[in-house]
């Protein structure tokens, strides 16, 4: 047996900051060569497990450690920040945040130039890691013009200059549409087939890191390890579930048909899952016997959007002849890779950009000469990230701001205000400042604070980025709420999972137009769409190839219509 | 507006842009040295005319940088008339004589000396102007922070401001996002409200801008370090170009000047030009 890269022994962390450890008796041997995966819900710790790796505990994050971990050979703990970089490579979540150079070959060159690398050996570092991630074509062009899977692929080569033994991916996916993801998982295997450095992807997002193979999964749950064992063996456990991540989807609907899932059946990847005759006997009884869900009654229309044209700049565009209607009550996800048109879309809605051609109309009112105040009065929108919505101190005098603006006397507002809180869960924290939330529960105020201007629709942009689980769960069975309320909503989203289970309807966008718009299982399954729209196939409808049910949209669907009536009886 | 009013990187093939951002920097520095330490008008004349060829040689054209222009000569015609009304006999005071063109009123007069003395300050400004824009205008942003290093700041002082000049379209963005998303929520930020509340409301952007800012810095700064930024007291540059004749040629003509400025001021034991007395 070789020597650990990575051992942790009887190892604890606490943050100075916290009154509680965050890691507790971690025991874990990563050896050379090895891919792991570490998952865990939010909070679990698995981040704080990175940081030890790399060093940004306790260089950047102080606190205190017990027990011993060692990497690479080195006391990691009383090591610095700097030693451990000549070993570990580290590709934050976010390439955008952490491009250094104002071009691709500078960027890959910092780590260079930091250890006084003699320039022309540098430029040769450079090019020859540059070529093996494939970016050798970009090294002029800045970072920030590259598309998703480009800036990871600079990301990477940015801490392969140092010929890492580990490289360790914090939440590689987060931010990144589907069809990227996917590509991303590709070129860790193919980076770690080339170099032979150790990978450990730190990733909730289990079914998407698992469209390749890894050698191990760490399961970790508030501040223990769980799980240590492969794939299989942890697929067919059911650990996933009870500890907040989710299993994938496939492997639901197969123990929803009853079929049992063992280690042997290998149950990592769609690709590898071996069924037998029985298995796929009953998917295929299980499809019979389930009834279909009814359509939903369709009410009048409330938003109309009619051959909109609009470019930021003169003389080029960046929505082109959109045109779709949405009624009264939906709930529908826009989705379509970065740059195609969403966001644009929904600035024109909100009036924040006007449309060189083309109207929208609201309850058959046209809105062209609105301001973005007087559409507010109908239409909310609530940004990604609730940091940059999130203007006052209080929750209450957050949710309260938007009425300050109108004629309603102080009785009025403080009945809005708490009602909105109610309907929100927040009205507990109505005297909490904000600072003291979680990620979570902020989402949930800007929502609120929008909500309480009583709009008919509401746009939200990316509601459930980089959240685990259970907190996608909350955020969405609320949204849900609202919605059967009477709320229409409208999301921005990557998130297939988000598509397929919370939004009968989906409007594709591709290359500035709308490239489909109707149920998200069709957008889901059919393969022109997936690749032109850079989405990703749903496992279901791969699984439903494999059994043999015919036709596969038809049991999407109603795995999806089942699923949500198991969901709602829990 | 012009395009380029943010003043930003132009580009271009010349001679100008193929030396180094320390040369630049360098010859920016004595330069505008020089130009301080005279009033001669003779030297700044000649200094004006040297800075405008050496934006020739750039091959960039005034007409690019119109808006700034116009801007920088708003100011100094503003610096003039602020010179003008609290000291009107500034120029009698300097040259020791009092020749009236034009009796305005109270002690305002205006003198051929004052006019002089004034034309004098004016030239200091356009002798550095365009070799102020040179060094903004071809020098290539990578290699910004290298040529701070390159007169001797520490490099981390310099990656600050290069960073920090890097974030500004950033933060811009940020900020436009932000007081969107607070118009959609009913707050006016537009024309139509009164100012005061005006300006209460775009309070309302700052506490979001200030902490989006602060968790951008968290993460380049964790990324910086993770690739070992700050390891060493000194560091090497990808970009950085090898001097070469032509930028030591070109840090000899500033010290040249220098020299002149100098030599002008100590010879004569004046920094004036007096054509007045003869």
């Amino acid at each position: 047996m070789p020597q650990p890269i990575i051992e942790f022994k009887n190892f604890g962390f606490q943050y100075d900051a916290q009154a509680e450890p965050t890691l507790h008796n971690i025991d874990l041997a990563i050896y050379p060569g090895e891919k792991v995966l570490i998952a865990g819900p939010s909070g679990s710790g698995k981040s704080t497990i990175a940081s030890c790796i790399n060093g940004l505990i306790p260089f950047s994050y102080p606190g205190k450690c017990t027990g011993s971990l060692t990497v690479a050979g080195l006391d990691a703990p009383h090591s610095s920040l700097f030693e451990l970089s000549k070993y570990v490579g580290t590709v934050l979540q976010d390439p955008d945040g952490q491009f250094i150079g104002l071009t691709v070959a500078e960027d890959i060159a910092f780590a260079l130039e930091n250890d006084q690398v003699e320039q022309g050996k540098m430029k040769q570092i450079v090019q020859q890691v540059a070529r093996l991630v494939d970016i050798d074509g970009q090294l002029g062009s800045a970072p920030h013009a590259l598309s998703g899977g480009q800036k990871q692929r600079v990301s990477l080569a940015g801490v392969m200059v140092d010929d890492v033994d580990i490289l360790l991916f914090d939440e590689p996916l987060a931010n990144l549409d589907p069809a990227t993801g996917k590509q991303t998982i590709e070129l860790i295997e193919a980076i770690q087939q080339r170099s032979g450095a150790a990978v450990v992807i730190i990733e909730h997002r289990l079914e998407d890191v698992l469209w390749r193979s890894v050698d191990r999964i760490v399961l970790v749950g508030e501040g223990r390890i769980l799980a240590d064992t492969t794939p299989d063996q942890l697929l067919a456990s059911g650990l996933l579930t009870e500890n907040g991540i989710r299993e994938p989807l496939y492997l639901t609907a197969l123990k929803y048909a009853g079929v049992e899932i063992t280690p042997e059946k290998r149950p990592a990847h769609i690709d590898t899952i071996q069924l037998e005759e029985a298995d796929k006997e009953k998917m295929r009884e299980w499809f019979r016997q389930t009834p279909p869900a009814p359509p939903a009654p369709q009410q009048e229309v409330l938003l109309e959007v009619e051959d909109l044209t609009f470019g930021y700049e003169e003389g080029q565009t960046n929505l082109e002849h959109v045109s779709f209607q949405v009624h009264k009550g939906e709930m529908l996800s826009i989705v379509g890779r970065n740059g195609a048109g969403k966001s644009t879309l929904s600035k024109l809605i909100c009036g924040f950009e006007t449309p060189n051609s083309g109207r929208i109309r609201l309850n058959g009112r046209d809105l062209s000469g609105d301001t973005i105040k007087e559409r507010a009065a109908h239409i909310g929108y609530v940004m990604q990230n609730p940091n940059q919505m999130i203007s006052k101190p209080m929750i209450w005098d957050e949710v309260e701001l938007g009425l300050l603006q109108t004629e309603m006397t102080a009785e009025e507002r403080k009945a809005r205000v708490e009602e909105t809180l109610k309907i929100c869960g927040l009205y507990p924290f109505r005297k909490w400042p904000v600072s003291a939330l979680s990620f979570g529960q902020k989402k949930r105020v800007t929502i609120a604070s929008v909500l309480v201007m009583d709009p008919e629709i509401i746009i939200l942009d990316e509601p459930t980025a980089g959240q685990d689980f259970r907190h996608y769960t909350d955020i969405m069975e609320f949204l849900r709420s609202l919605n059967k309320r009477g709320v229409t909503v409208m999301m921005i989203t990557h998130d297939m999972h988000l598509m397929q289970e919370y939004t009968g309807r989906a409007l594709v966008f591709s290359q500035k137009r709308l490239l489909h718009d109707g149920t998200a299982v069709e957008a889901l399954t059919t393969p022109e769409l997936v690749k032109e729209a850079s989405l990703k196939e749903t496992s279901l409808f791969t699984l439903a190839q494999k059994c043999g049910v015919e036709p596969p949209q038809a049991f999407v669907q109603r795995f999806i219509d089942y699923d949500r009536q198991v969901r709602d009886d829990e | 507006m012009s395009k380029n009013a943010a003043l930003s990187y132009l580009p271009r093939k010349s001679v100008v842009h193929r030396m180094t951002g320390t040369t630049k920097l360098a010859f920016f520095l004595l330069w505008s040295t020089a130009a301080m330490l005279t009033y001669d008008t003779r030297l700044l004349a000649a200094m004006t005319v040297g800075g405008l060829v050496l934006f020739g040689v750039s091959r960039i054209k005034l007409q690019e940088v119109k808006g700034a222009l116009l801007f920088m000569l708003a100011l100094v015609m503003l610096n003039l008339i602020a010179i003008f009304l609290f000291s009107p006999d500034q120029g009698t005071a300097i040259y020791g004589t009092r020749h009236v063109i034009l009796p305005l009123f109270w002690r305002y007069n205006v003198t051929q000396e004052t006019l002089f003395y004034l034309l004098n300050f004016f030239l200091k400004y356009s002798a550095v102007i365009p070799v102020a824009l040179l060094f903004i205008l071809a020098t290539d942003p990578s290699e910004f922070a290298a040529s701070l290093a390159g007169i001797g700041v520490s490099y981390k002082v310099g990656y600050a401001v290069a960073l920090a000049l890097r974030y500004i379209p950033d933060v811009q963005r940020d900020f436009h996002n932000i007081s969107q998303a607070q118009q959609a929520r009913g707050v006016d930020l537009s024309a139509k409200d009164k100012t005061m509340t005006r300006l209460k409301n775009s309070a309302a952007i700052l506490l979001p801008l200030v902490l989006s800012s602060l968790s951008r810095i968290e993460t380049i700064s964790n990324a910086m370090e993770l690739r070992g930024f700050g390891k060493h007291k000194k560091r090497t540059w990808y970009v950085k170009r090898p001097f070469q004749a032509r930028d030591w040629a070109a840090m000899a003509l500033a010290a040249a000047v220098l020299a002149v400025s100098l030599g002008i001021t100590l010879t004569t034991g004046s920094r004036y030009f007096n054509p007045f007395v003869s």
